[in-house]
């Protein structure tokens, strides 16, 4: 287990040394590393202190290892726009865009499960098939046009959610949440749902998917000639099974739903990772640009090894086996 | 009626005879297929059949704006479906946009169908080292979401159609390359490729000519598919200000135009859009849907 | 006499598909006398396992008991509620799978397994209930139970798999187990041993068991009683060593002149040519007639399970039918 670990780690510090290579030859050596990460308002002066601080007289290879150390101090550079460390306006940032993202997971199992495995139990009911149509147009359909479609009912027509912000946050570990008060939940309830929509779909396929095919199992024959109830067999035998790919499944699209959350974070104006980007994006904001990317990359890169443990601790098989190797 | 009895005519089954047979089996399919038809007729003749120019400001009249759906605006006609806040007409605004959207859409799928077909093509081929460098390649790109992707691939080369299509090409070819190789794989090991190299067929021959028509069927299920996901990507980079420009709006930036005054309660400027959008991709899936169902034998019950 | 544990009488069990009505058990009858075993002999789509779920009650969608009783201690099965038929499901009539590696669910140790099984027809703690797993465990032969019992199932072999699947179905001392095939996919050795300790089982506890094989020599060596199926139906019954001695039915013949066997050495190896039709397209008369050395004219009508010689029965339309040393 522990060599498996190791093994693991190693593979992801490959990864991020590979993605801070292309990083680095994007802002360095295709585009132009003055332009990109001094700011244009810059004088002379200015910008000649700032060439010397990047390493930027130096040969490349020596500009590489002056990007990677000041990274690794966390130094991503400064924001032409606050004046602030890039690094630290992102991780600001950070606690709304996570909070938006585990609030769609959450929303995505209590609302894609149940569906799904009533989809797998009962495969041919109008309500199955209803089910199935319904995860079609959640694939299909643009988030950001279903956000609009639920301000408009929600808070426009009905009045009933804000369609705005973060509401009232509560402090915890010294950062400020929203799922902590009342104004706050109703003011992520919207967003969530919007960004779990995809998700939502996902599950209720693997979920009906998984059950279908472990209804086909002889263990679940047998369990049944044991004797079990009906519901002891779905919720213990089937269940358990499942919930290891929809569980895997889910945690590997973290990442994807952190990235996408650029879009239901513009809608909602939620104040988090992604509205900023899309900010910095519009005012040409450079670092902060470069600073994202870096820093999604390493979430990408910690999630996926995250996830992979957290498999293996979920489904014996694989646990056991890496324990012999 | 004659006694000389005229031969019954031998409908010979074509396999495109059987496809299209198979095709229609499903009505929905059918209908969707329709819906899209009408739509790309929409696009393609807007410029004829759209109640005014939305492009030309001599015809608009900001006096017009945001009028509602079924008013009737100083140029004399009924908006049917309002007007936005230049008192741009929208329904022939729908129109326009639709034909930037099919364009960006139709356009970088197949530019990256092209790209994504070849390397997919030369990976499966080549095999050894060149077969593993592409193939990393497209697990990279996979990896990382298409949205995020694009972003940052404009964020650098700025705003404008051709850099949306560069985008959608660069986050989409992964997906054909993946399809290709995977059929050509299948397909390198069989007879006639073998024998087409016992004729000493140039390379390039046996490539186009004789491996891409058989990996045909996966690439045309792949390629409807992400028709519908790169208009939809347009439009979601195009809602986010970072797609096409304001002077040629898409269906992606018309909604974002009227994003603001939904709030108001004048939805028509987003909403209509938006079935727009909507209708035209669900049209596509469902085509695509269908068509991995006749296509691909594996899935046949 | 008391009751025999099991009575089938006319048994058809059919399955509804799309491509038409298969008739995979059509008029099948048979007794099992308390302790006996009987063996349920036929190639693979002859009917012999769905005969078994069947008298477990559990043939599913689109199967369906059409008619026929079962005679479970004089009680019938047949339209028994469901609640009732799951109380004697693993308590009264257990059932053993043919393939270990598939019948034991992944995810779940054995001891939950185990428990679940008692738990599920005794109202015991789970202190007692792992009690008599473990003991269970013992008797079939599991080496330091205690601590197996915490495993999962694939740290077990093939053939300690089926020792706690055939443990499972011993848990409530049932009065009839019926086996699939449940040494087919295990070694010779293997199999010799979970054959020597059923055959054990079965004297002295009193249980009774349906054997369903492809494998004649395994029938040979442990059953009472033979019921050879061809095409859904019964083909041969009789007491086992009359049956392999002289068999009445040419497909009898056919299936003991394709074993292998030390006395024929030398002597080419009968087989019965063709295949077994397919059940959706059976040609009216006697299934086996396209295959049968000695086809007579009336073959084209469905033939009688007829008592050749006392307690000796054969579905044959040759009238002079003898039995074939």
């Amino acid at each position: 287990m522990a060599l498996y670990l190791l093994r693991r780690i190693m593979q992801s510090g490959f990864v991020l040394v590979a993605m801070s290579l292309l990083v680095f030859i994007g802002v360095y050596a295709v585009g132009d590393p003055i332009e990109i990460l001094i700011s244009p308002d810059a004088d002379q002066e200015e910008k000649e202190r700032a060439i010397r601080a990047l390493g930027l007289d130096l040969p490349l290879w020596q500009q590489y290892l002056v990007f990677v150390s000041r990274a690794l101090q966390g130094d991503l550079g400064r924001s032409f726009v606050f004046n602030e460390p890039a690094i630290q306006l992102i991780l600001q940032r950070m606690p709304a865009t996570l909070e938006l993202a585990f609030g769609s997971m959450i929303i995505a199992i209590i609302i894609g499960l149940p569906l799904g495995l009533y989809a797998g139990l009962r495969p041919d009911t109008w309500g199955s098939k209803t089910i199935m149509a319904g995860s079609i147009l959640g694939f299909s359909l643009p988030t950001f046009w279903v956000g609009l479609m639920l301000i408009m009912i929600f808070a426009v027509q009905l009045g009933w959610l804000p369609s705005t912000g973060r509401g009232d946050t509560a402090v915890l570990f010294g950062i400020p949440w929203s799922f902590l008060t009342i104004d706050g939940l109703s003011h992520i309830l919207m967003p969530a749902f919007n960004l779990a929509l995809f998700k939502i779909s996902l599950v209720i396929r693997l979920t009906r998917a998984g059950v279908r095919e472990t209804m086909l199992m002889d263990y679940v024959k047998f369990a049944r000639a044991k004797g079990l109830s009906p519901t002891r067999v779905t919720f213990v035998h089937v269940f358990k099974n499942i919930l290891i790919p929809v569980v895997t499944v889910l945690g590997l699209e973290l990442g994807g739903t952190i990235a996408f959350s650029v879009v239901t974070e513009t809608v909602f104006a939620w104040p988090g990772m992604g509205k900023l980007i899309i900010d910095s994006i519009n005012v040409l904001d450079r670092p902060v640009i470069v600073a994202y990317l870096l820093m999604i990359v390493v979430m990408f890169i910690v999630i996926n090894l995250i996830v992979d443990i957290v498999y293996t601790l979920l489904d014996p098989r694989v646990r056991l086996e890496s324990k012999g190797t | 009626m004659s006694s000389t009895a005229t031969p019954a005519k031998i409908k010979v089954e074509t396999p495109f005879r059987r496809f299209v047979s198979e095709f229609a089996a499903s009505k929905i399919a059918v209908g969707a297929l329709l819906v899209f038809t009408i739509i790309a007729l929409i696009a393609i003749l807007a410029p004829w059949i759209a109640p005014q120019n939305p492009y030309d400001l001599a015809v608009l009249d900001i006096m017009d704006g945001r009028l509602e759906p079924g008013a009737v605006g100083g140029g004399g006609y009924v908006h049917w479906l309002g007007t936005d806040d230049q008192g741009r007409d929208m329904l022939s605004g729908i129109m326009y946009g639709l034909r930037i959207s099919l364009l960006v859409g139709v356009g970088s799928a197949i530019i990256a169908c092209a790209v994504g077909a070849a390397l997919g093509m030369i990976a499966a081929y080549a095999g050894g080292k060149t077969d593993s460098a592409i193939m990393r390649l497209v697990d990279l790109q996979l990896s990382f979401p298409a949205i995020l992707a694009a972003l940052m691939i404009l964020a650098f080369l700025g705003k404008g159609i051709l850099n949306v299509v560069i985008a959608i090409v660069i986050v989409e070819w992964a997906y054909y390359a993946r399809t290709v190789r995977g059929s050509a794989l299948v397909e390198r090991n069989r007879e006639y490729i073998e024998a087409a190299r016992c004729l000493a067929l140039p390379s390039r021959i046996i490539l186009f000519s004789h491996l891409l028509p058989n990996c045909l069927p996966p690439l045309i299920v792949v390629g409807t598919m992400q028709i519908a996901r790169a208009i939809a990507l347009e439009a979601t980079l195009s809602f986010l200000g970072l797609g096409v420009p304001i002077t040629e709006p898409s269906l992606g930036l018309l909604i974002a135009n009227g994003f603001e005054y939904m709030l108001s309660g004048k939805y028509w400027i987003s909403f209509y859009p938006g079935i727009a959008l909507l209708v035209t991709i669900v049209a596509i899936n469902l085509v695509g849907d269908q068509l991995r169902d006749v296509l691909n034998p594996r899935l046949k019950k | 006499m008391s009751a025999p544990t099991l009575e089938v009488r006319g048994l058809s069990t059919h399955f509804f598909t799309r491509a038409g009505v298969v008739k995979a058990v059509e008029n099948v009858s048979f007794t099992v006398g308390r302790g006996k075993v009987m063996g349920l002999v036929g190639e693979s789509g002859s009917g012999k396992t769905v005969t078994g779920f069947s008298v477990i009650g559990l043939v599913d969608p689109p199967g369906r008991i059409v008619s026929g009783e079962i005679l479970f201690k004089g009680r019938n099965l047949v339209g028994m509620p469901e609640q009732e038929l799951r109380d004697l499901r693993g308590n009264r009539i257990a059932m053993i799978f043919q393939d270990p590696m598939m019948t034991l669910n992944p995810v779940l140790r054995v001891d939950t397994q185990m428990i679940e099984t008692v738990q599920a027809h005794q109202k015991v703690d789970r202190e007692t209930a792992r009690q008599r797993a473990r003991d269970t465990l013992g008797m079939v032969g599991i080496p330091s139970p205690d601590e197996r019992l915490k495993s999962y199932p694939h740290q077990f072999s093939g053939g300690m798999r089926q020792r706690v699947a055939i443990a499972i179905a011993l848990l409530h001392q049932p009065d009839l187990i019926v086996a699939d095939e449940p040494t087919t996919a295990l070694d010779v050795t293997i199999q010799g041993q979970i054959l020597a300790e059923v055959q054990k089982l079965a004297a002295t506890t009193g249980t009774s068991l349906i054997w369903i094989t492809h494998d004649l020599s395994v029938v040979a060596g442990l059953a009472d009683d033979i019921a050879v199926m061809y095409a859904g139906r019964i083909v041969e019954q009789g007491p086992v060593e009359q049956v392999l001695d002289a068999p009445f039915h040419p497909y009898t013949h056919g299936l003991i002149g394709s074993v292998p066997s030390r006395n024929k050495r030398g002597v080419p190896l009968r087989q019965i040519p063709g295949m077994t039709p397919s059940l959706l397209s059976l040609p009216p008369g006697c299934a086996f007639r396209a295959r049968c050395e000695r086809p007579i004219d009336a073959c084209g009508d469905m033939p009688e399970l007829t008592e050749r010689a006392p307690g000796r029965f054969a579905r044959c339309c040759n009238p002079h039918l003898e039995a074939v040393a």
